[in-house]
């Protein structure tokens, strides 16, 4: 038909926009913010130099470089315990948390009874928790996998009951008309359109599962990048402190990374208005 | 003649609200026979998609009765018997067009409603959209998604179609074509449209009838007939006769 070409964009126009190249964007996106902290390392590497600061209190990003080189059996034993605190943390939080979701929206006495709850356990401040799980726990990986959970729970479950009633008035409507179950409406409208929310969720888990590992491994741990952390800084082994943490900071952004990437693979039909 | 495919009888819906009950509908009754094509005209907040909404089982009736091919709304419902049609396309966006055409197929107890159903590709051909199957609703016009919510409701060949302002949010080119589609459709499917629309002469150029609301509460000012040739043209709304039946519609709106 005719207005085929009238109203809609012909669609080798369309392919072209979202074909555009990736490289010429990346310097001008991320340009800005490579150049900033290329100038904070810079400015650091100067100030500790210019001032002949003791390593003790600050060293240099060469002398944290070189812990790299030649620690680096340390810093790889203690990452992958903390890796694996944080990745089984997020996987239980938030499983838990999408579940605990679903069953609110669909009974509002659950969502009366345990909502309340759920907003009191996130008061409490995870690092006063954190002792008492290592007394109950022990002093393996259950405790640290906890903490994070904890940590990553409560965004999700707030962010995916607020996506799970996302939907409009006329889409249930329009269910209703076609007597779809509740079952149906969860699997073919509510659990798609709450997807933006949860990966808004899960990208802020995906850096605080990481705060939860550690945390948890601050407490009579032997082995984790928390562990090195409080290590460290007992005997002033200053580089392989700051080391631990830019570590710690890599694994964060690895997850929040990861999770992004898999939010653009997932959320294809995500329009920019929809931000 | 044709027998009643609704029958609405002494109607009333009342809304609970903290300023107390709310009289959206009293005493409204009307027919519409099987195959009829009503259209329904009333000042804003009368009433008419509470009256839609009630045939299709979406509100509560307060009072009287409505039957849909002699059965109630709500067993009429769970057989299928409807579409709805929104202002709003209401598409599902992550689905592609002919995939939001199919969703009426997989849900709500599936017997008898996927053995009879109309082709998908067949329909998105019939509203003019052959060749886009495979849009995402971002990428189509606001006409264009549209279309696709009518090819939607069309799918599981509906013995009643209910159309809720369906045209309200589009430009007056986009508008008179699907009127003209619409009225193409109507006549090859032969299902009961009840349309609900603002516009005096979009009501009298599809409407067989046009049921006229008053406000506060709805009840029926009136059930014009429509005295035009089956056969309508975009053209003929220059004509006297469909001027003269404008201008009736007009006063009916203005004292309601
Ligand atoms: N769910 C509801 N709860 C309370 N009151 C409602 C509800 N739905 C509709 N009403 C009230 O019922 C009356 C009729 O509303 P309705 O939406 O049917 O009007 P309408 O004729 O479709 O208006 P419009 O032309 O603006 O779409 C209004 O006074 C409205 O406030
Ligand atoms: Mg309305």
């Amino acid at each position: 038909m005719a207005d085929i070409e009238a109203d809609g964009r012909p669609a080798t126009a369309q392919a072209t926009i979202q074909a555009q190249p990736r490289r010429r964007h990346f310097w001008r996106d991320k340009g800005p913010a490579i150049a900033v902290a290329v100038g904070i390392i810079l400015l650091w590497q100067a100030i500790v130099v210019g001032f002949s600061i003791p390593t003790y209190i600050a060293p240099s990003p060469i002398q944290v470089a070189q812990v790299f080189l030649e620690q680096g059996d340390v810093l790889w034993i203690n990452f992958w315990p903390t890796l694996l605190e944080a990745a089984a943390g997020f996987l239980v939080g938030n499983t838990v948390a999408v579940v605990l979701a679903i069953w609110f929206v669909h009974s509002r006495l659950a969502e009366r009874a345990f909502y309340p709850i759920a907003v009191f356990i996130n008061t409490i401040p995870i690092i006063a928790v954190a002792p008492i799980l290592v007394l109950i726990l022990g002093n393996g990986y259950a405790p640290k996998i906890v903490i994070a959970a904890l940590i990553c729970f409560f965004p999700t479950l707030v962010n995916m009951v607020r996506g799970l009633k996302a939907v409009s008035p006329e889409m249930l409507e329009l269910m209703r008309v076609l007597s779809a179950s509740p079952r149906e409406v969860l699997f073919k409208v509510r659990l798609q359109s709450s997807l933006p929310f949860l990966f808004a969720a899960l990208k802020i888990a995906s850096t605080t599962c990481v705060i939860g590992a550690i945390v948890g491994e601050w407490i009579g741990s032997n082995y984790g990048l928390g562990s090195l952390i409080i290590e460290a800084t007992y005997n002033f082994r200053s580089p392989l402190l700051y080391a631990t943490v830019v570590l710690g900071a890599g694994l964060a952004v690895a997850f929040f990374s990861l999770t992004s990437l898999v939010e653009k693979r997932v959320l294809t039909w995500k329009t920019q208005d929809v931000h | 003649m044709a027998e009643a495919a609704i029958s609405v009888k002494n109607l009333a819906v009342r809304f609970a609200s903290e300023a107390g009950a709310v009289t959206a509908l009293e005493g409204v009754g009307f027919d519409v026979p099987e195959g009829g094509f009503i259209t329904m005209l009333g000042p804003s907040g009368c009433g008419k998609s509470t009256l839609l909404r009630a045939i299709a089982d979406l509100v509560e009736i307060s009072e009287g009765a409505i039957s849909v091919f002699g059965r109630t709304p709500e067993a009429a419902r769970l057989a299928r018997d409807f579409a709805f049609v929104f202002q709003d396309a209401s598409l599902l966006p992550w689905r592609s067009a002919i995939d939001n055409v199919r969703l009426p197929l997989e849900v709500g107890g599936k017997a008898g409603v996927v053995d009879q159903h109309a082709s998908p590709e067949d329909l998105l051909a019939l509203v003019g959209l052959a060749g886009r199957e495979r849009a995402l609703p971002h990428e189509l016009s606001g006409g264009m998604r549209q279309r696709v919510s009518i090819a939607r409701a069309l799918v599981t060949r509906p013995r009643v179609l209910l159309m809720d302002e369906p045209f309200g949010a589009l430009d007056e080119i986009n508008r008179d074509r699907l009127n003209e589609e619409l009225l193409r459709i109507w006549a090859e499917t032969g299902t009961t449209i009840m349309f609900v629309t603002h516009s005096v002469p979009e009501a009298a150029f599809l409407g067989q009838r046009v049921l006229v609301l008053s406000a506060h509460p709805g009840r029926v000012r009136e059930y014009a007939k429509v005295d035009l040739t089956a056969e309508r043209r975009l053209a003929m709304r220059e004509t006297v006769e469909f001027i003269r039946i404008t201008a009736h519609l007009r006063g009916l709106l203005e004292a309601a």
